[in-house]
């Protein structure tokens, strides 16, 4: 039997890998960098929760979800809305005809704040719609189609209309949602201003914090026996049916625990960031999102998040100075991770760390651990792939 | 209705629903392809848009050449020819290149074509700059017939529709009336036994996939009628097509459509009614409730997967 804090931390492996990570995350790039870069790096790792819930659902369940942006956003959204609505208070709104309403419902002349904004004057019920309206959201779309077995390419391709519709649903609905610009001018939280450098330290280390947390959550449940029926369900989704498991409800599981990471990583980025777009909800940065953890490896929880700051370090540096190069690059990363690293930045370390002697010890111990259903992943999800 | 009156209102639906006609004739061209790649074949062509973007600056090219060189009554019909040859190419290198060793990996497909969609707009971008650019056409062309005084038909719609009409039928001839398209359904129906009685399963492939370009390509020569080109012209179709596909039933020639007609009529006259945008969320979120209760498509093929 495995213990707890083995489920946890998986093995001793993860115990190293996750110590690389905080070393990384909560010593070496604090002391390292400048407030501005770190807080850049606090942004990036909001992406993170969104690839570790593509992890979960893509790489273990075999679900390409193209709409885990909607879920980033939604979660957003909410953090936004209940920030919004601390900054209008009615005296620093005077000059608006309709005080104490936020600017932009001001400017599209709406008179009193809509109902589905009430809620969000209080910061309990904020976070309560932060972690339930994506689940719910993903419960309704996660019912509808694994209950009639849709899947594979069909869900990809209907996630991706849904964020689409969402998106210009928020475009289009300016007085309610702000519209294109998204919702901006975020000042503080419960009067705690989150603009200062110190606040943006502190919400450094409570997002990262939470990653962790997201990532233990993760790992418990794919050491599991749940995990195993995911990566089961990914490989030979009839034999799991026929062996009597209600195979859509463990999807539909999945894609709410997905959602509710996602919407975390959501919450935060308003947070650090200040605001909130829906250039976050649509088909662009939902794909790309596809890519952090497709890049730091599909299967990897440690991985995604590696990609995810690779992928967007690479980014800022080119659009910086050759805007031009980057589409090539990521549309070559694209090509490139699929053609020719299907297991992304983990798969890669998996196969050279046996060569470096002080590694190969942990790397050949966990490769004895693995059970078949986990080695033989690779090979037998390509096969299945044709008959999905 | 609305503060208009009856006749109004009548005149109105004709025009939007012309309107629709142009806009069902794209998205059909569109579809066709994606319908040939993806019904037949299971592959995602994410790309697909630039496919339709590679015709249409095809179009526009030939249409400068035109200008200068005095022959701008008579390009259009070479231009259609030459959309359809140079995309079709293409897509046969990216079959080669790329696609034919991710048959068994459909999600992965997806996100290949997905980058290379990403490189090809880029490339456009490079070229052609960022600006959207618009054909020059032909007399022909332009105006507009009026069946009676307050019905207001434009001729490019028309000829749109002819052409979309011309290639539908012609890919039905494809598919269903030649030799090829024998072996097409054969291997989409069977590989293995395709493969046994003889035919090069991998070439039909190759020649499906560049075929569904090639159409795309047409699409891009027709979309140049109706609006100017721009790099990122393809990335406006692409959903709404891939919607068109699995909304009527992939593999189903008839399906694609009708689903066609249908959601391009309805963008076409909810715009009227709403705003664009909402015309557009209330289009798409029908299909998609559609599609979870009938997730199959409207018109399925009978065959078990």
């Amino acid at each position: 039997m495995k213990t707890l804090s083995d489920k946890l931390l998986g093995g001793k492996q993860g115990v190293l890998g996750l110590a690389l990570l905080a070393l990384l995350i909560l010593v070496i790039l604090p002391l390292g960098l400048d407030i501005f870069r770190l807080n850049l790096v606090g942004k990036y790792l909001t992406y993170a929760f969104v690839a570790l819930s593509l992890v979960l659902l893509w790489g273990n369940g075999g679900i390409l979800s193209l709409g885990q942006g909607m879920f980033f956003g939604l979660g957003g959204y909410c953090m936004a809305m209940f920030l919004k609505l601390e900054a209008s208070d009615p005296i620093s709104t005077k000059i608006q005809t309709t005080p104490g309403i936020p600017d932009f419902m001001d400017w599209n002349q709406l008179t009193a704040l809509p109902w589905f904004w009430e809620p969000f004057k209080s910061l309990p019920l904020t976070i309560l719609a932060i972690l339930i309206v994506p689940t719910i959201f993903a419960y309704i779309i996660g019912f509808a189609m694994f209950k009639r077995r849709v899947g594979g390419v069909y869900f990809a391709i209907i996630t991706q209309a849904i964020a689409l519709i969402l998106s210009i649903l928020i475009v289009g609905q300016q007085g309610y949602t702000g519209g294109v610009n998204g919702i901006t001018d975020l000042k503080t939280m419960l009067g705690w201003d989150i603009r200062t450098d110190s606040a943006k330290y502190i919400l450094y280390y409570v997002n990262a914090l939470l990653l962790f947390g997201c990532i233990f959550l993760s790992r418990y449940i794919l050491t599991s026996k749940f995990g195993m029926l995911l990566l089961a369900m990914r490989d030979k989704e009839e034999r799991v049916r026929f062996s009597g498991y209600d195979v859509s409800d463990f999807k539909i599981f999945t894609f709410c625990v997905a959602a509710m990471i996602s919407a975390i990583g959501g919450a935060m980025f308003t947070l650090q960031v200040g605001f909130m777009s829906p250039s976050f909800v649509g088909i662009v940065p939902s794909i790309e999102m596809v890519i952090f953890a497709a890049v730091g490896g599909r299967m990897s929880l440690i991985g995604a998040v590696y990609g995810t700051l690779l992928v967007n370090y690479g980014k800022t540096v080119f659009s910086e100075t050759y805007p031009e190069l980057w589409l090539f690059l990521m549309g070559g990363l694209f090509i490139a991770v699929v053609m020719f690293f299907p297991d992304g930045l983990a798969g890669i370390y998996q196969k050279h760390a046996r060569k470096i002697p002080f590694l190969k010890r942990w790397v050949a111990e966990e490769k004895q651990k693995q059970t078949d259903a986990h080695a033989s992943h690779g090979k037998v999800g390509t096969k299945l792939g044709a008959e999905a | 209705m609305f503060g208009y009156s009856m006749a109004e209102v009548g005149n109105i639906m004709v025009m939007q629903g012309f309107a629709g006609l142009s806009m069902f004739s794209v998205l059909l061209l569109m579809a066709l392809g994606l319908a040939i790649i993806f019904g037949q074949m299971g592959v995602i062509n994410m790309a697909h848009g630039e496919f339709m973007t590679i015709g249409a600056y095809t179009t526009v090219m030939l249409s400068k050449l035109a200008v200068a060189y005095g022959f701008v009554n008579y390009y259009f019909i070479f231009a259609i020819i030459v959309a359809f040859i140079l995309a079709f190419a293409i897509g046969y290198l990216v079959e080669f290149t790329l696609i034919r060793h991710l048959y068994k990996r459909p999600l992965d497909t997806l996100l290949a074509t997905w980058g290379l969609s990403l490189v090809m707009q880029q490339i456009f971008r490079s070229s052609f700059g960022a600006k959207e650019v618009s054909a020059e056409l032909p007399e022909w062309l332009l105006g507009s017939f009026q069946p009676t005084p307050d019905i207001d038909i434009p001729i490019n719609g028309v000829f749109v529709m002819g052409l979309a009409a011309v290639v539908t039928f012609g890919v039905f001839l494809f598919m269903f009336r030649s030799q090829w398209g024998l072996r097409v359904r054969a291997t989409v129906q069977n590989r293995v036994m395709a493969g046994a009685v003889g035919i090069n399963t991998k070439k039909v492939d190759r020649v499906t996939f560049a075929l569904g370009c090639g159409i795309a390509g047409v699409a891009g020569a027709a979309f140049t009628t109706i609006a100017s080109t721009g790099p990122t012209t393809g990335t406006l179709y692409i959903v709404d097509s891939f919607m068109v596909v699995v909304f009527g039933g992939a593999a189903s020639l008839f399906g694609t459509i009708a689903s066609a007609f249908g959601i391009a009529q309805a963008q076409s006259i909810l715009q009227f009614f709403m705003t664009s945008s909402m015309g557009k969320v209330a289009t798409l979120l029908t299909i998609v409730g559609i599609l979870m209760m009938r997730p199959e498509g409207l018109f399925a093929s009978k065959v078990r997967k």
